[in-house]
């Protein structure tokens, strides 16, 4: 519930103070919501399960923007960062799809 | 060293750990008291239910929670104020991710997408861009010189038709199809006694041609390449028209030449003189003709190309 009404607030922020992202921060930000959507489809999951637990949440929720972020940076690095972004996002991905596949058998017993 | 005191270190390491990740809302210190405040309070989650979630990381986690079991109560407390600490931190990273959902898709959504675009794919742009920019500018050449070349046709052009003006003005006056002005002589024949003849007449022109003569005029006719002189009753009919007496000759020419030719010894001044008349030359700074032939039109001949 919390979490809902932050990730509310949050994108309201963002659609009323309209940041501009800083030009260092632009492959990365995309990349890392997309991790983060991963973590929180996660926690949802674990929610829903019963097991979930706030300390991997958080932990989990920053190593995943943390990892993708880096793998993003070393690919730029190495000349590979639109293969390597794909690559994440589309593990990020079949991840998000598990997780919600999970949900879903939660929530519709299907 | 117990089982006991080993996994309450290891809590005490979680704690702070987390407690770095939530930028310091809370002291050390204050984590002490309320742990010990909160002491009695029942506590039914905490560690000791951390077992799964849907991360990768699950099994460490299993791990440890087999461990925490040996926490007790203190271990119970400090994962009260934990869940608090962490209610917060989760909501903190929540409205974090929903802020940069937003900010992503409205930088994502405007229209400057070349400043998010990735070195790699400016650099393509940028090559299609220099290879269009190489493009264009070969047409540029390519179109300048065709300007130029149709310039220089342009030029080539006017100047073959300033040639033909001038070709045209030069046939005009030789044929006398054009009025014509310059220096030359006025000769006046006077023929009292009728005794000259056409061909005397005729000789007077053919004296002013040989002299240089670039346009003549018997009396009211120019005179051209197929003019004749034919006796006439009262004078002498030159083409159509006829003359009388006095015949005025205007010539344009080199007037001291043409005044040379018309009085040598037994030329046509003497001639004149002979039948009982007489032939002035005057010689003139400007002769104006303005008597104009007909252009003839060739019905047989044509030009045969070069």
């Amino acid at each position: 519930m919390i979490a809902a009404i932050a990730l509310v607030v949050g994108i309201v922020l963002g659609l009323v103070l309209r940041p501009t992202v800083p030009s260092w921060l632009e492959p990365y930000l995309p990349i890392a919501v997309v991790a983060a959507l991963d973590a929180v489809f996660g926690g949802i999951r674990a929610r829903l399960d019963g097991l979930f637990d706030a300390k991997v949440f958080v932990i989990s929720f920053v190593s995943n923007v943390l990892v993708a972020a880096l793998i993003v940076f070393l690919g730029d690095k190495l000349g590979v960062g639109a293969a390597l972004s794909t690559a994440v996002v589309v593990v990020l991905g079949i991840r998000i799809f598990g997780n919600a596949a999970a949900i879903r058998r939660h929530i519709f017993r299907a | 060293m117990t089982a006991e005191h080993d996994a309450e270190t290891r809590v005490d390491a979680q704690t702070d750990d987390l407690e770095e990740v939530a930028a310091g809302s809370e002291t050390a210190d204050g984590v002490d008291t309320s742990v010990h405040s909160d002491e009695t309070q029942p506590n039914t989650e905490g560690p000791v239910e951390e077992v799964i979630e849907g991360d990768p990381d699950a099994e460490d986690h299993a791990e440890t929670a087999s461990d925490d079991h040996a926490g007790g109560t203190a271990d119970r407390a400090r994962g009260s104020s934990f869940r608090v600490r962490a209610g917060v931190l989760i909501g903190v990273l929540v409205a974090l991710l929903g802020f940069a959902i937003a900010v992503q898709v409205r930088s994502n959504s405007s229209s400057d997408s070349l400043s998010g675009a990735r070195e790699e794919d400016l650099i393509r742009i940028l090559d299609d861009q220099n290879l269009q920019a190489a493009r264009l500018r070969q047409q540029i050449a390519d179109l300048q010189l065709t300007v130029g070349q149709l310039q220089a046709g342009g030029d080539r052009n006017s100047v073959a038709l300033q040639q033909a003006e001038q070709q045209l003005a030069a046939l005009g006056v030789l044929l006398g199809t054009l009025p014509a002005t310059g220096p030359g002589v006025v000769v006046t024949v006077t023929d009292p006694a009728r005794k000259l003849q056409p061909e005397d007449l005729l000789d007077i022109v053919q004296e002013l041609r040989g002299a240089g003569a670039e346009a003549i005029q018997f009396g009211g006719v120019r005179v051209g390449v197929s003019t004749s002189f034919t006796a006439a009753p009262s004078g002498v009919q030159v083409d159509d028209a006829v003359e009388q007496p006095p015949y005025v000759v205007r010539a344009i020419g080199d007037p001291k030449t043409l005044d040379t030719a018309l009085n040598i010894p037994g030329g046509v001044a003497a001639t004149a003189r002979a039948a009982g008349g007489d032939a002035a030359v005057a010689e003139m700074q400007r002769v104006t003709i303005t008597a104009l032939r007909q252009l003839p039109n060739p019905k047989y001949a044509s030009p045969s190309g070069r």
